[in-house]
């Protein structure tokens, strides 16, 4: 499955009224762990396929879903189910850890 | 240009550096400050040494047994590392020094000062890098912890985008000259509720803030790998069985890493870590 653009403007959509969990990469352009963390969200997405939506929000352009959730640190991973964050990771982290959350 | 640059002096970046100068490598090996093999009285279990050796011996010699060879080893502080393209740029308190493969062996190093509520508020005013998150700090008050060139490093990266950055030394005494207000009293705890919002010192003075950049001493390896987007595990760097890092080019080895933390595994670490990166740049 594709890896979603999120934006203020589709979240509720996209995220909040999703019946998958959802795994959204909080970025900007100018991070440099992000660049790392990237390629990793991209292989997430393809591996898990239709189980749940995986999106990518670029904080610069999104900074009120950025301060709604409060991200003062990026990359920072974050899993939602039912429209409430379940988890949160901080830094670039392995795929294994975050596919392992999503499923949970 | 240098084919591998090392990050400490310790027995995993010597041996690293043994076997990339052995296979005809230019190699520079960085150190700052006091390594953990020094300071240990008396090494013995480490192989070929009958009555043991003091850890100071064993240091200072792997440092000559470098140089013997060919290896530049210079004591100066890496204050920041960064991949350009394909290769690394490692900027220290002297110089700026680029090369294609960088080989992190410092050491662990106490990344949290103890301090009540650090662990509590990590990513919710609490950064370790100020290049990665002091954007979202524009036109906040921030302070950063720590006493030497580095927190003054990251005080500098973070002075345009904040509206004021203060340094805290909690209690040390700060190492190097600067400009930034530096505030040498002892922190009890940090407060705040879903984020940071207040230090209390020792002595009941309350500061307002909306972050803390945690820069203690000199740079970590983890520290430089954070940056670039290694990824860790808290604060060990994880490396495959070659040493490599999931950054293109950059290993790491030792106690860095986590495991054992024993002379002989860092030896071998290394060893590995130098064959990698040789390995690496022959591929480029």
């Amino acid at each position: 499955m594709s890896v979603k653009a999120i934006t203020e403007e589709n979240f509720e959509q996209e995220v909040l009224n999703s019946e998958k969990p959802v795994l959204l990469d909080f970025y900007a352009d100018w991070c440099g762990p992000c660049k790392m963390m990237s390629p990793i969200i991209d292989e997430i997405a393809e591996e898990i396929g239709e189980t749940a939506v995986v999106g990518k929000v670029n904080s610069d352009d999104n900074m009120e879903l950025a301060e709604k959730y409060e991200i003062m640190s990026i990359p920072t991973i974050m899993i939602i189910k039912n429209g409430q964050e379940v988890k949160r990771f901080l830094g670039v982290t392995p795929k294994e850890e975050i596919i392992k959350a999503i499923n949970e | 240009m240098y084919d591998v640059i090392i990050i400490g002096a310790g027995p995993a970046g010597i041996s690293a550096s043994l076997y990339a100068k052995r296979a005809n490598m230019s190699v520079l090996v960085l150190y700052y400050g006091e390594s953990n093999l020094e300071k240990a009285t008396e090494i013995e279990n480490y192989y070929g040494f009958a009555n043991g050796i003091s850890g100071k011996d064993l240091y200072e010699n792997g440092i000559k047994q470098a140089q013997n060879i060919g290896v530049d080893v210079k004591g100066e502080e890496v204050l920041h590392i960064e991949k350009v393209q394909s290769n690394f740029e490692v900027t220290t308190s002297n110089e700026k020094y680029t090369g294609k493969s960088v080989i992190i062996a410092t050491g662990n190093k106490k990344l949290k000062p103890d301090i009540d509520g650090i662990n509590e508020f990590d990513g919710k005013g609490i950064s370790y890098c100020a290049i990665c998150d002091g954007f979202f700090y524009r036109k906040k008050n921030v302070v950063v912890i720590g006493n030497g060139k580095y927190a003054v490093s990251e005080a500098n990266d973070l002075q345009n985008i904040v509206s004021n950055v203060k340094i805290l030394t909690n209690g040390l005494k700060m190492q190097t000259d600067t400009n930034f207000e530096i505030n040498n009293k002892k922190i009890k705890r940090i407060l705040g509720d879903t984020k940071v919002r207040q230090i209390e010192f020792e002595d009941g003075e309350i500061l307002n803030i909306d972050g803390i950049f945690v820069a203690l001493g000199e740079a970590g390896g983890s520290d430089f790998a954070k940056k670039m987007g290694v990824i860790t595990n808290g604060d060990s760097i994880n490396v495959d069985s070659n040493m490599s890092t999931n950054v293109e080019g950059l290993f790491s080895c030792g106690n860095v890493v986590g495991g054992l933390l024993q002379v002989c595994k860092a030896v071998y670490e290394g060893a590995e870590a130098g064959l990698s990166a040789v390995k690496y740049i022959k591929s480029k």
